[in-house]
């Protein structure tokens, strides 16, 4: 495997993401079939309905770089994320990611409610290629921050909603990745409730050399990020410095932030 | 404050355009396979929590399919060897052989059918090989078998049939099957992830093919019908593990046959997953 130790870099050019909307008779052979033959097929392919997730994206990042990704709900900020992961891949364009990834995209990530704990962690360890030795640090870590210890060996259905959050929070922040995609769902609810939490998040954050993260909460923006870009259905409306950004956004001047909140030393 | 948090340590590089050309998306696939065979541990792990999370809970584990398996042996034994006036001590030996592998062969197709679809919530939240998914599938079925062949070993000891040294020369057979079935995998999986009704469909056609197979009943029995024998993919497939196991001669012919359908079978699939590959995510 290459390794691109220091230089991690992301490109994004010209990329576009569409996903076909598979209702109804696109989704059954028999009937795809059926329309080919009475010669429907070639109308229904140009009248594809399909969904334009994102448009057009063009941006780079290298180290340092922090970039949040504002907008309304279904402005492509997901997407754009899940693109960065490689997990879809652009229908045009060119995007190339260099350096380690770890994606946070959701709180589940394959997590199996019928599985035990240790074996939740097992998996997740092997998800991300590690040997069994660094599997079992991966054990003990996760299991000392989530406070899992008697029940590590009982299936997470029986978990309380507590422990579950942090059991996902624990594994999401374990591993330390040079690009870190994080999406809003690891700062909202009870995950940055407790202050050790928020320190382990934070650590994982300054670790990483570049950060996308996309949100709604514009203090985190603030103090996170160093770069933002607004996306407007599935276009790049605006890219610059967090404060200016985020004034075109709510369409009024910011106020000063509050003295809690200071910047985190990147 | 500092934390435990653990390093990942092969960085990575990603480089996805859209058009490629058919070598760039032949070597996306064949890199897809290459680091899928790499995680081999997670494919094993995977497959056999399928097994574990099937079972938890009961008594015997794993082992009711070992159970279930021999009971049905069992009775289709004492039912078919008086249908067909045919000698128990014969004919049992021929069906547990012939029902295990059948089990074998007809779990990979229809669960082929979900390779993708079952990891939907991996799939949308990691970039993995997708080989994985297939290897999972196979190792799972893999570990069936070795559960049902306790069935296998227990009716030839029971009867005090030993199968020869020429049970050896399934092997061959056995290795054409595993990597019918990866191939298989990763075709259907695809096919299925796009098309909703693919997997009734395909286990329809498995009844159907069990039914003209000689599963239960022995390809002899055809007489001169036998030419119906020489379509079925299935049969030839069969054959080659089968026979040697069971000490009958094994023509040229049908191994050519096995050759010929595994090689339409790898040509196809690899064809549909260098398309499909880059697609998956979009059809779950």
């Amino acid at each position: 495997m290459t390794s691109f130790p220091g230089k991690p870099s992301i490109s994004v050019e010209g990329v576009s993401v569409s996903f076909p909307l598979y209702h109804g008779n696109a989704r059954s052979l028999k009937k795809m079939v059926v329309a080919a033959a009475s010669g429907r097929l070639g109308q229904d392919r140009n009248q594809r309905v399909v969904v334009e997730a994102l448009r057009d994206i063009s941006f780079s990042l290298r180290g340092g770089d922090r970039l949040g990704l504002i907008g309304s709900n279904g402005a492509g900020k997901t997407t754009l994320l899940r693109t960065l992961a490689g997990i879809y891949e652009p229908v045009t364009g060119h995007v190339r990611v260099e350096g380690s990834v770890n994606a946070l995209l959701d709180s589940g990530l394959g997590m199996n409610v019928e599985l035990t704990g240790r074996e939740n962690i097992m998996l997740r360890g092997l998800y991300n290629g590690m040997p069994p030795e660094t599997i079992a640090q991966l054990e003990d870590d996760v299991t000392s921050f989530a406070g899992l210890s008697d029940f590590i060996n009982l299936p997470v259905r029986i978990y309380s909603s507590g422990m579950v959050v942090r059991l996902g929070f624990a594994l999401a922040t374990a591993i330390r990745p040079q690009i870190l995609l994080m999406d809003e769902w690891i700062l909202a609810g009870d995950a940055a409730f407790l202050e050790r939490a928020k320190h382990r998040l934070e650590a994982v954050v300054r670790g990483a050399d570049i950060l996308v993260l996309s949100t709604h909460d514009q203090a985190i923006v603030r103090t996170w990020c160093n770069r933002v870009l607004w996306l407007d259905q599935g276009r790049i409306r605006a890219d610059g410095p967090p404060d200016e950004v985020l004034e075109q956004y709510l369409g009024h001047k910011l106020d000063p932030l509050p003295v809690e909140a200071e910047p985190m030393a990147v | 404050m500092t934390t435990t948090s653990i390093p990942v340590e092969s960085a990575t590089l990603l480089d996805l355009h859209a058009d490629m050309s058919f070598s760039a998306r032949q070597a996306l696939a064949i890199s897809d396979v290459a680091k899928g065979s790499r995680l081999w541990r997670l494919a094993w792990t995977l497959g056999w929590l399928d097994i574990k999370l099937r079972y938890r809970g009961s008594m015997l584990g794993p082992f009711w399919l070992t159970l279930s398996t021999g009971i049905m042996v069992g009775a289709l034994g004492l039912l078919y060897a008086s249908l067909f006036h045919m000698d128990l001590h014969e004919y049992l030996p021929f069906l547990s052989l012939s029902m295990v592998l059948w089990g074998f062969l007809s779990a990979v197709v229809s669960e082929a059918c979900t390779t993708f679809t079952e990891a939907e919530g991996v799939i949308r939240s990691v970039r993995m090989p997708f080989f994985v998914y297939a290897a999972r599938v196979v190792i799972r079925n893999l570990l069936v078998l070795a559960h049902n062949i306790v069935v296998i070993v227990v009716v030839f000891v029971l009867l005090s049939v030993a199968p020869g040294w020429d049970a050896f020369l399934a092997a061959p057979g056995l290795l054409l099957w595993l990597l019918d079935a990866l191939a298989l995998s990763l075709l259907l999986g695809s096919f299925c992830a796009r098309f909703r009704d693919i997997q009734p469909i395909v286990n329809s056609l498995m009844q159907i093919a069990f039914f003209m197979t000689p599963v239960i009943w022995k390809p002899e029995q055809a007489g001169h019908r036998f030419f119906l024998l020489q379509p079925n993919p299935f049969f030839d497939l069969l054959q080659v593990v089968r026979a040697p196991m069971l000490g009958t001669p094994l023509d040229g012919m049908t191994w050519l046959g096995a050759l010929l359908y595994s090689l339409a079978l790898w040509v196809i699939a690899w064809l549909f997953f260098i398309r499909a590959r880059g697609r998956v995510a979009f059809w779950l």
